[in-house]
């Protein structure tokens, strides 16, 4: 399967050029982009790791690019998704967030279901990888 | 000013009788709204032989303290703060026998964060008043210091997107077709393959509550586990509007709990509930960590014709004060009424954080809302993936796309119309942000999407010549008279 989070993972993976020009939009909006990057692709997974802070007054997209395949390099069988703040006031949060690096296998979520009283289910969501350790997960 | 318009004295204004409204206080000229005051802009059509300046007094009197006949009792109180003031009354550019007309109403009128009692006096008996051949509201202005006595949207905009963990482009949707009929594990096959195929969102239609077909319950089981099943198959957040309405708030109450309980993320109300049980469910909804959607259901019978009803920016203001999430609001392109002009207006109405006077989409006065939340609109009615490039264009990115017919109907199946859907939006979006001129190219950006995505080649095949363009009966009045439609 393919997890599909973010704002283009229906479209054929980013080259650096592309995910360039996507970064360039969001710093030429004002916004501070950020580099991400998890094991555990579960839809609630809000946290994943920073690599670094947002970088705020970066005019720049190479540098996000540059920062980008540095982490690729630690973590290039990890997702990793480029996310852009904004910190205007009303907005204050997230207004682009893609991902740009995916495990080669990628094999889904199990649902569990738990039966309750009368017809109700209880449904829980784990990603298959999540069975082994934290930094185990993904060749 | 002519004399048949001055005020009279204490003693000629309290003589018992009938006097002309003008002269009893609610036609005041040189009134300076203050910023506490309600603004409410009326467009009316008097009777023939009646004086609109008479006729707009009638409407301050009659939405405020007049009553027919001059009452002594007025003197017991404050009476001059309490009668609404027609300050203003402009002929309407196009329409001769229409005019606009100004009215301030002190807010001490109006019971705080009550939707209900606003518009008991706003549209209450004043929309039968017999000297009127008929009386439109077209806009109000809600002073701050009333806003705030609101809750406002129980999740708003950037909160909802949190949630879903979608950003950058418009939420998908789509409304499980045929609406009436279908049996809850029927429907549930719908629900499934849509969100697994790329939406991010299926929805009840307004008509669907608890039917001999398909009972509450029933649904609402079937559709989580569709919603649950799509989760995992794609790893996102995924949502289907579980509308509640129902006869009785005790039973919407417990249709909402029901959803709660299933973990669902949304649930969904139709207007025709009416103001008070939506202000109740939004209250619900905040207290319960629900996204709530509003359907329009009915509006058309009050917003649709220009000279009689309430505008439905009006409705926009109102719901986004009671509280709602989501509110469908017109889709330019579609097959339901909208003009793009003030189709925009609404759009401005539920986004933005202030709103300026725009005379072109039918907005008249600055608003200011407070930090209150935005409102997510929805664009729903015979829209389809061949339009992707006019949809952004004119709705924007915080918007809910619901293309129904234009998923279920894909000749491939629902899934392959929901990655249709989903591919040309993510396209177009990644089309835009690169800098292209989406708009003017947006059938060549389809076009070169549909190329690594067969289910967007069909779906542009079968639908390219589908469009609605027909004359909208509800476009601005504003000098200059360029045409909008």
């Amino acid at each position: 399967m393919r997890v599909t989070q973010g704002t283009f993972s229906f479209l054929p993976d980013f080259t650096d050029q592309q995910i360039h020009e996507q970064v360039q939009y969001c710093i030429d909006n004002g916004w501070a982009v950020s580099i991400e990057y998890t094991d555990d692709p579960h839809p609630r997974n809000t946290y994943w790791e920073m690599w670094g802070h947002p970088m705020f007054d970066n005019p720049d997209a190479a540098a996000v690019v540059y920062e980008l395949n540095e982490c690729r390099k630690v973590y290039g069988s990890y997702y990793i998704r480029i996310i852009a703040f904004d910190s205007s006031p009303g907005w204050e949060s997230i207004r682009l967030s893609f991902i740009v690096n995916r495990p080669s296998e990628e094999p889904g979520f199990k649902l569990s279901r738990t039966e309750v009283k009368g017809r109700n289910i209880q449904y829980s969501i784990t990603p298959y990888s999540s069975d082994k350790p934290q930094g185990s997960r993904y060749k | 000013m002519p004399d048949g318009n001055k005020k009279l004295d204490a003693k000629a204004r309290y003589s018992a009788g009938v006097l002309e409204y003008k002269k009893m206080g609610y036609w005041e000229p040189d009134y300076l709204p203050k910023d506490t005051d309600v603004i409410a802009l009326f467009r009316i059509t008097p009777q023939d032989g009646v004086d609109p300046i008479e006729a707009a007094a009638a409407v301050a009197g009659e939405s405020s303290t007049a009553t027919w006949t001059v009452v002594w009792t007025d003197r017991l109180t404050a009476c001059e703060k309490y009668r609404a003031k027609a300050y203003r009354v402009d002929p309407t550019p196009n329409n001769p026998n229409e005019y606009f007309a100004y009215i301030a109403y002190e807010l001490d009128l109006f019971e705080p964060g009550s939707i209900a009692n606003l518009t008991a006096s706003i549209i209450g008996n004043v929309f039968g008043f017999k000297p009127l051949k008929a009386l439109r509201l077209e806009d109000m202005r809600l002073p701050v210091a009333y806003v705030k006595t609101f809750q406002g949207p129980a999740t708003g905009i950037v909160v909802e997107r949190e949630r879903l963990n979608c950003y950058g482009r418009p939420l998908l949707g789509a409304t499980v077709k045929p609406k009436l009929g279908l049996s809850g594990r029927n429907y549930g096959r719908v629900v499934y393959e849509a969100l697994k195929g790329g939406l991010d969102f299926t929805k009840d239609d307004e008509n669907i509550n608890s039917q001999p077909f398909m009972h509450w319950r029933d649904r609402f089981l079937y559709c989580m586990e569709a919603v649950n099943r799509a989760s995992a198959a794609t790893g996102e957040v995924k949502g289907t509007y579980l509308n509640v309405t129902a006869g009785t708030m005790e039973e919407m109450y417990k249709r909402a709990e029901f959803a709660k309980e299933l973990g669902s993320v949304i649930i969904m109300i139709d207007l025709v509930i009416g103001y008070t049980a939506i202000q109740s469910m939004a209250k619900w909804a905040r207290d319960n960590d629900m996204i709530l959607h509003l359907h329009r259901a009915g509006h058309g019978t009050y917003t649709r014709q220009k000279t009689h009803g309430v505008s439905f920016r009006v409705i926009a203001k109102w719901m986004r004060l009671a509280g709602v999430d989501h509110i469908h609001a017109g889709t330019v392109v579609g097959k339901l009424e909208g003009d793009p002009a003030t189709t925009k207006g609404y759009y401005d109405i539920c986004r933005e954080e202030q709103n300026s006077v725009s005379l072109e989409t039918g907005v008249f006065f600055d608003q200011d809302w407070a930090s209150l939340n935005k409102v997510m609109p929805v664009a729903s009615g015979g829209i389809h993936a061949g339009q992707m490039h006019q949809l952004i264009h004119y709705l924007g990115e915080d918007v809910v796309l619901q293309f129904g017919g234009g998923t279920i109907g894909h000749p491939q199946g629902i899934a392959a119309g929901a990655t249709a859907n989903r591919v040309a939006l993510e396209a177009m979006v990644y089309a835009r942000n690169a800098g292209r001129d989406y708009l003017a190219e947006g059938p060549t950006i389809l076009a070169e999407a549909a190329k690594t995505c067969t289910p967007l080649r069909e779906a542009l095949d079968i639908w390219k010549d589908v469009t609605f363009d027909y004359a909208s009966t509800d476009a601005p009045d504003f000098v200059p008279t360029t045409s909008v439609s």
